[in-house]
């Protein structure tokens, strides 16, 4: 007998997000790739890149966008679209543009829940999506721990902790009736150092906001934000000043708190994300309105 | 001691380099409500430095609001996920929690200890490599212990570590671990659990956790965490079995290319490996196995890929490529051990999906044929399966599929039932065996049955089973028999070489392999005609006792008579109706029984007829007496 080929633990990591995939386009109607231009993102297409090779995806990505997101990472979108062969849905929810919401006038929960939340509810809705991959990790927060792989939604995009499929083995019920639909987290069993780990062995791009650079900024209740365009409103006595800054989690500008970094290439991002001691999630302002927030949030419906 | 390695500050890459060979251990932590087991794998977290301040912090504010350490850091916290579990203070799902060491990575599947979630532990249990399961070392063994150890065993998991937690608060006393690790050795054999590795700790206070405690010198054993590091992940034992790649989608691109994509369930392949596809079973031969990094010479259990074969064969999602040399079995009723997952009970006869690999297809369970205490592991007669509850039924499918014994491979061996109307998951089991087609399980839709069919024909149906060397009288008798039958008024039907050789069996040669295939189809064409109801009489010399055996096990007891009829070789070979002695003594003929090819005279035949001694026509007249003596004609 010969001796058995070792795997490792990127190796099988690969091979489940894979065969994740795999089921979901065998049993799903019409699948959809959420698409959210960040790290994990950009692992979960690789991903898909990877399992229908050959052939392309054959599904198309879906941004739902806020408006609000950093010019570097809409320059990322299309070129990853362009990279991929994969068709790009960009949707903005027509309320949320038509009253203006905005972060600075309503407050970090108003804006994501209209553009984010309810954006992605009627995007889904709109091109009867039955099944949308998400790049949630369940290493990222508590809540998220018991999250399913294949997690069941209402029509009404429901998520009832209590109420979700057991998986077992590598076995995905993936049924399910007209109206109701499936959030998939291929890459749940991830932690944040595999990701990164990923990225480098594979030579994934990335937004270069992850790269430490020198960035116009302003310090704000204890947080670095960039003004990355003109619509960034300055209180009073606020004047922005170059620092060297990097993000360790992207999403809209005025909510994406920087770090002070001097880490430009990946392994030095890399080092710089192993010796800290703070968690990438708390530059994600949303995290800090209410505890237990990001269940509150699921259950509405937001990824 | 982890991530902190020198290595990081020092060269990164090379750290990175080191970290990308680490392998996957998975493991489920199993312990009642106050084992501590929360506390347990909170402590492996922080051990392993994979909390960061601010999570640190927002747990110290949780232990101040909800802790029940006095305000000391409450591992437990880190780990209790959900506001409304928090608030019960206990943990109702399964969790997944991730951390590294130098050595490995780890997912840890967190799961309640409380009565009422058994799917909670199987579900966390299904993917596990090694099962953690916590006793209070004050408590000792309690019946959850059993039942979590049972749950275990029935998942299929061979390691198991014996975590004696709260050391601390016995004193370190070596008597008090080792009279549960005795007590528990002897119970774990009981239901097969034999690779056991005891280890005292406290979770709480950190002894033997990750470094060996000063406190139990007594103790020689490995630490949790260096046991979990070192033991092995058993991808070998996987990868030696037969190669099975449940086809999940087909990819084409276009005209030119078509792969079949799937995770390999199984052994290994190479290009070139002849293949087989199941449940139809046509062969083939592996061209390529293609990856998006190119095209491997070797792929194993466990990865992800896409297969390309040198024929065109038919090949769609839900059939398994199995090595044509070891092809996995094909079957559509099993014995299966099932776990019940939903309020609603299982419901002998209803249909269900059974979803196998990647095939699901409509099937039914049958009444369990006893369900499991699974504090007590007794037996216990049950007609449906609650919630949680544990059973041994047989399934029997809409259509065939290719499987093996969960024992021999969990992915083509476990199944989860899907309700047709909800499309919940409602049940998880593991597949025995196939059903010999003798041990037909019942099934509910079947009500013109057997019994029906040969009331309306007033008799008994019947196998008669001649058998002797060719010559011996065989064809003779038969016709008689069922001449005098007819004339009774009876419903019969002869098979013979003629009508068989030459139609359902013109494939078959005269190899002693055909022989047996030859028999073994007309014993169940025997079969089918008498469950219509048939009196069957069957002439082929059968030579061997294995296949005459088989014949008669597929009826019911009663239901097959043998009959030897015997003349000596001499005789047979003096009459040689149709010269075939002749031929088979020039060598013309191989394997001719008697000549150069065994028989294997019938050791309690119901009826022995020697044609040297009596006339056919005598020999018919015994046969006939024979069956109205055993009440089997009028």
């Amino acid at each position: 007998m010969e001796s058995a080929q070792r795997l490792t633990h990127l190796q099988r990591l690969e091979a489940e997000s894979i065969h994740i995939m795999r089921e979901v386009v065998a049993e799903a109607d019409r699948p959809v790739m959420l698409y959210s231009i960040g790290k994990d993102s950009a692992v979960m297409l690789h991903l898909a890149r990877k399992a229908f090779h050959p052939a392309p995806p054959p599904f198309p990505l879906l941004h739902v966008d806020t408006t609000w997101k950093f010019r570097d990472m809409y320059a990322m979108r299309e070129r990853m679209a362009r990279e991929s062969s994969m068709p790009l849905i960009v949707y903005h929810n027509p309320e949320a543009a038509e009253m203006g919401i905005n972060p600075f006038d309503h407050g970090s929960q108003i804006h994501t829940d209209l553009w984010k939340t309810q954006g992605l509810k009627q995007a889904l809705d709109k091109h009867g999506f039955d099944a949308a991959f998400g790049g949630a990790r369940r290493d990222e927060e508590k809540s998220r721990a018991k999250e399913r792989i294949f997690s069941f939604r209402t029509a009404q995009h429901r998520w009832d902790p209590k109420n979700q499929r057991p998986e077992l083995w590598h076995l995905y019920n993936g049924r399910k009736h007209r109206g109701e639909s499936l959030r998939v987290f291929p890459i749940s069993n991830w932690t944040e150092l595999d990701v990164w780990q990923y990225i480098w062995l594979e030579q994934i791009p990335i937004v270069p906001l992850y790269f430490a650079a020198p960035r116009p900024v302003v310090e704000r209740d204890g947080t670095l934000i960039m003004v990355d365009d003109e619509r960034m409103r300055l209180r009073p006595g606020e004047q922005p000043e170059t620092r060297q800054v990097r993000f360790r989690t992207l999403g809209c500008y005025p909510l994406s708190g920087a770090v002070e970094s001097g880490a430009t290439t990946l392994v030095e991002v890399i080092q710089e994300m192993l010796l800290t001691r703070t968690s990438e999630r708390q530059g994600r302002m949303i995290d800090h309105d209410s505890a237990a927030s990001m269940e509150k949030k699921k259950q509405e419906g937001y990824f | 001691m982890t991530h902190v390695s020198d290595l990081i500050g020092t060269d990164i890459e090379k750290y990175l380099q080191h970290h990308q060979h680490k392998s996957l251990l998975r493991f489920i932590t199993c312990g009642s409500v106050d084992d501590g087991k929360s506390t347990l794998i909170g402590r492996l977290l922080y051990e392993s430095k994979m909390l960061f301040e601010d999570q640190l912090a927002a747990v110290e504010a949780d232990s101040r609001k909800w802790g029940t350490q006095g305000g000391q850091i409450d591992f437990a916290l880190l780990v209790d996920g959900l506001a409304a579990e928090r608030e019960q203070g206990i943990t109702i799902d399964v969790a997944y929690r991730f951390f590294s060491t130098d050595r490995r990575k780890f997912i840890v599947a967190d799961t309640p200890g409380h009565e009422q979630y058994t799917r909670n532990m199987i579900t966390g249990a299904s993917t596990a490599d090694v099962a953690v399961i916590l006793v209070d070392a004050r408590k000792g063994m309690l019946t959850q212990t059993r039942r979590h150890s049972y749950l275990v065993s029935l998942i299929g998991i061979q390691k198991v570590v014996l975590a004696i937690n709260k050391m601390d608060l016995v004193d370190y006393a070596e008597a008090a671990a080792r009279r549960i690790e005795d007590e528990y050795r002897a119970f774990a054999a009981e239901i097969g659990l034999t690779d056991i590795t005891a280890i005292p700790l406290s979770a709480l206070v950190g002894d033997n956790m990750t470094a060996p405690s000063q406190r139990m010198p007594w103790y020689h054993g490995p630490t949790l965490m260096g046991f979990l590091e070192t033991t092995d992940i058993d991808e070998s034992r996987l990868q030696a079995g037969p190669f099975r790649l449940p086809v999940q989608w087909v990819n084409r691109p276009d005209q030119d290319f078509r792969g079949f994509a799937g995770m390999i369930a199984g052994g290994m392949v190479r290009p070139g490996d002849r293949v087989r596809v199941q449940p139809a079973g046509r062969e083939s031969r592996v061209e390529r196995i293609v990856t998006a990094d190119g095209d491997l010479a070797l792929a194993v259990a466990g990865q992800s890929v896409t297969l390309t074969l040198a024929d065109e064969v038919d090949i769609s999602r839900g059939d398994l490529i199995s090595g044509a040399d070891s092809p996995a079995e094909v079957a559509d009723q099993f014995e299966c051990s099932l776990v019940w997952m939903a309020d609603e009970p299982m419901l002998p006869g209803r249909p269900y999906l059974i979803k196998l690999g990647t095939r699901t297809v409509p099937g039914t369970v049958t009444e369990p044929k006893y369900k499991v205490n699974v504090n007590t592991l007794e037996h216990l007669a049950a007609k449906k399966l609650e919630l949680n509850e544990i059973g041994v039924c047989n399934i029997a499918l809409d259509q065939p599929v290719a499987f093996d014994a969960y024992k021999a491979n969990r992915e083509t061996g476990g199944f989860i039932v899907i309700d047709r109307m909800t499309n919940a998951t409602v049940g998880a089991g593991m597949l025995h065996f196939a059903l010999r087609r003798a041990h037909n399980i019942h099934l509910q839709h079947l009500d013109v049955d057997k019994a029906a069919r040969s009331a309306l024909k007033g008799q008994a149906p019947a196998v008669l089973w001649f058998t002797g060397l060719s010559g011996a009288g065989k064809s003779t008798i038969a016709n008689l028999v069922e001449k005098k039958l007819l004339a009774m008024g009876r419903h019969s039907y002869l098979l013979d070489g003629d009508n068989v050789r030459h139609g359902l069996n013109k494939d078959l040669g005269f190899t002693e392999a055909d022989r047996v295939e030859n028999v073994r189809r007309v014993a169940e064409v025997a079969r089918l005609m008498v469950d219509a109801g048939l009196i069957v009489i069957t002439a082929f010399i059968s030579p061997f006792r294995a296949e005459r055996r088989m014949a008669r096990a597929l009826v019911a007891e009663g239901e097959f008579v043998e009959v030897h009829v015997h003349a000596p070789l001499d005789v047979a070979e003096q009459r040689d109706v149709k010269g075939l002695y002749k031929k088979a003594r020039r060598g013309e003929l191989k394997n001719f029984t008697g000549i150069d090819s065994p028989y294997e005279a019938p050791e309690a035949p119901e009826l022995r007829i020697d044609t040297s001694a009596c006339t056919a026509e005598e020999a018919a007249d015994r046969v006939i007496t024979f069956l109205q003596l055993r009440r089997m004609i009028a």
